[in-house]
């Protein structure tokens, strides 16, 4: 074994190094007269995992949707600043939000599965976007219970309905769902809040597999969660980005005292 | 219990990381092993060149050390390995840090080799049989590191119980420079070089049944450090005290 590359193999990747699918910049938000996200700015690497930590209220959520315009469905807020999803603002008029929606996927702390077979679940964006050809239908919704590690537990019964599987197979069949119509950037926010610790882990796992393909941005309160699966951690506190970097400096030696204290357990 | 396994996490990524560490420590294990084995070679062939490739090798251990030690508090950080896992990442940590302190000594004695190389007015001392003992103590070494390599508690318990006739083999090296000494005078200081590095290869020794400890610490989950080998090998094979 060649010792040199094995000590030069484990240097810890920066974000600048990366290729970057998001570009946040100066990024204010405001409910109504609250401000919600103080001048964010950062950057999101591309076919990675970015996670979110920080206490309630802290703005991770806010942050996560505005990737793609879900807090357009909140009254009285107002946002600011740019947000370059690979190179044009999202937030500019002539943006076509169902496309960015087809562009920037989500999944949500819990599984919302529609009341119809696993089948047309994972079929319904597909046929939104006008497929209807059963073979290419029929060989996409495989890849996709294939990527969700869903596809041998339910194989054998796509025309069950949904919402007869576990909440585990529910929140994989939502992230089947969601990969379906390939899109450049998975949205996840608490994706594992309601499950059991071996789901979790499946999900978790399921993460890591996905992020070959895509851009996964996760919102956890879970931070040991945030620790597992991502590459790039950001930390928040009531609006700020305190800290945001690589995962492994992040929870080995933080720079400020806030993220060392948060993570420690020391907050309060 | 039995043997505990680090290859079946759902997470492939943990699985990936544990399975590469263990292998930085087999490839350390093995640079430290060619260390020592150079080492006693050089003192027995008063080779210094040989003597000063250690000496210049021991950085490498020691980076080594360092990158092994990053990525166990990497994955303690990330992974909050519990029972079988966190013993195997603890067994690392100190294991390493044996390996490190073996290097120390080859490199100890690589300095001792360069003194009594080019010492060329005197010869002689118990050189070859330096020589024997070294060979003896890099096969212990190299069953530590099997040891480990196959988490095997048997064959660790086979490194400390070998490790009682190392000391043997000190104490009759350490006689015989006694009586060089005693009948020449003037061999002290080159016999005093020679018993230097006859320590650090008892040291060596120690250090390797302190790896197999480990071993049967991360396989049994039991302490086995200053305890006698009769008790160890009840610990070891479950038997009851």
């Amino acid at each position: 074994m060649d010792i040199d590359a094995l000590n030069a193999a484990r240097a810890p990747k920066r974000i600048e190094d990366e290729t970057h699918a998001i570009v946040v910049k100066d990024l204010d938000l405001y409910y109504g007269q609250k401000q919600a996200l103080k001048k964010v700015t950062m950057n999101i690497a591309k076919k990675k995992a970015t996670a979110f930590i920080g206490p309630s209220g802290c703005g991770k959520s806010t942050l996560l949707r505005c990737f793609n315009r879900m807090n357009d469905l909140v009254d009285g807020c107002r946002v600011e600043g740019q947000l370059k999803l690979e190179g044009k603002n999202i937030y500019d008029k002539d943006v076509d939000i169902s496309a960015l929606r087809r562009n920037v996927g989500m999944v949500f702390q819990k599984p919302n599965p529609f009341p119809k077979s696993i089948y047309e679940n994972v079929a319904y964006g597909m046929r939104l976007a006008g497929i209807s050809k059963k073979s290419v239908l029929d060989e996409t919704v495989e890849w996709a219970l294939k990527g969700a590690a869903l596809w041998e537990e339910v194989k054998d019964r796509l025309d069950d309905s949904a919402l007869g599987l576990s909440g585990g197979q529910q929140q994989r069949l939502v992230i089947a769902r969601a990969v379906a119509i390939k899109p450049q950037v998975l949205l996840m926010d608490e994706p594992c809040s309601a499950l059991d610790p071996i789901s979790t882990l499946k999900v978790e796992e399921l993460i890591n597999e996905l992020k070959k393909e895509f851009t996964i941005v996760i919102v956890t309160h879970n931070m040991q969660q945030a620790a597992r699966v991502s590459d790039y951690t950001a930390f928040m506190y009531v609006g700020d980005l305190i800290e945001f970097g690589n995962t492994d400096k992040l929870f080995t030696r933080p720079e400020k005292k806030q993220t060392e204290d948060y993570i420690t357990g020391k907050y309060g | 219990m039995t043997t505990p396994t680090y290859k079946s996490h759902i997470s492939s990524a943990f699985n990936a990381e544990l399975e590469d560490v263990r292998q930085r420590v087999l490839a350390m294990g093995g640079l430290v092993e060619q260390q020592i084995a150079d080492a006693s070679r050089a003192i027995k062939e008063s080779d210094v060149e040989l003597a000063e490739q250690v000496i210049k090798g021991d950085e490498k251990v020691n980076t080594l050390e360092v990158s092994i030690d990053d990525e166990c508090s990497r994955i303690l950080a990330r992974r909050q390995p519990t029972a079988s896992d966190l013993r195997l990442v603890y067994a690392v940590i100190k294991t390493i840090t044996d390996l490190e302190r073996m290097g120390d000594e080859a490199e100890k004695i690589a300095h001792m080799a360069v003194d009594l190389g080019r010492d060329q007015d005197h010869k002689g001392g118990p050189l070859p049989e330096i020589h024997h003992m070294a060979r003896h103590v890099s096969q212990l070494v190299r069953d530590a590191l099997d040891a480990f390599a196959r988490m095997d508690a048997e064959s660790a318990l086979a490194v400390a119980q070998e490790d009682i006739n190392i000391d043997r083999e000190y104490e009759a090296l350490l006689r015989q420079c006694i009586t060089f000494m005693m009948e020449d005078p003037r061999t002290i200081r080159r016999v005093m070089d020679i018993i230097w590095s006859v320590r650090s290869l008892e040291r060596i020794g120690d250090h390797a049944r302190n790896i197999a400890e480990y071993v049967i610490y991360f396989v049994k989950g039991k302490d086995v450090r200053h305890i006698s080998l009769d008790e160890m090998a009840r610990e070891v094979r479950g038997e009851d005290a």
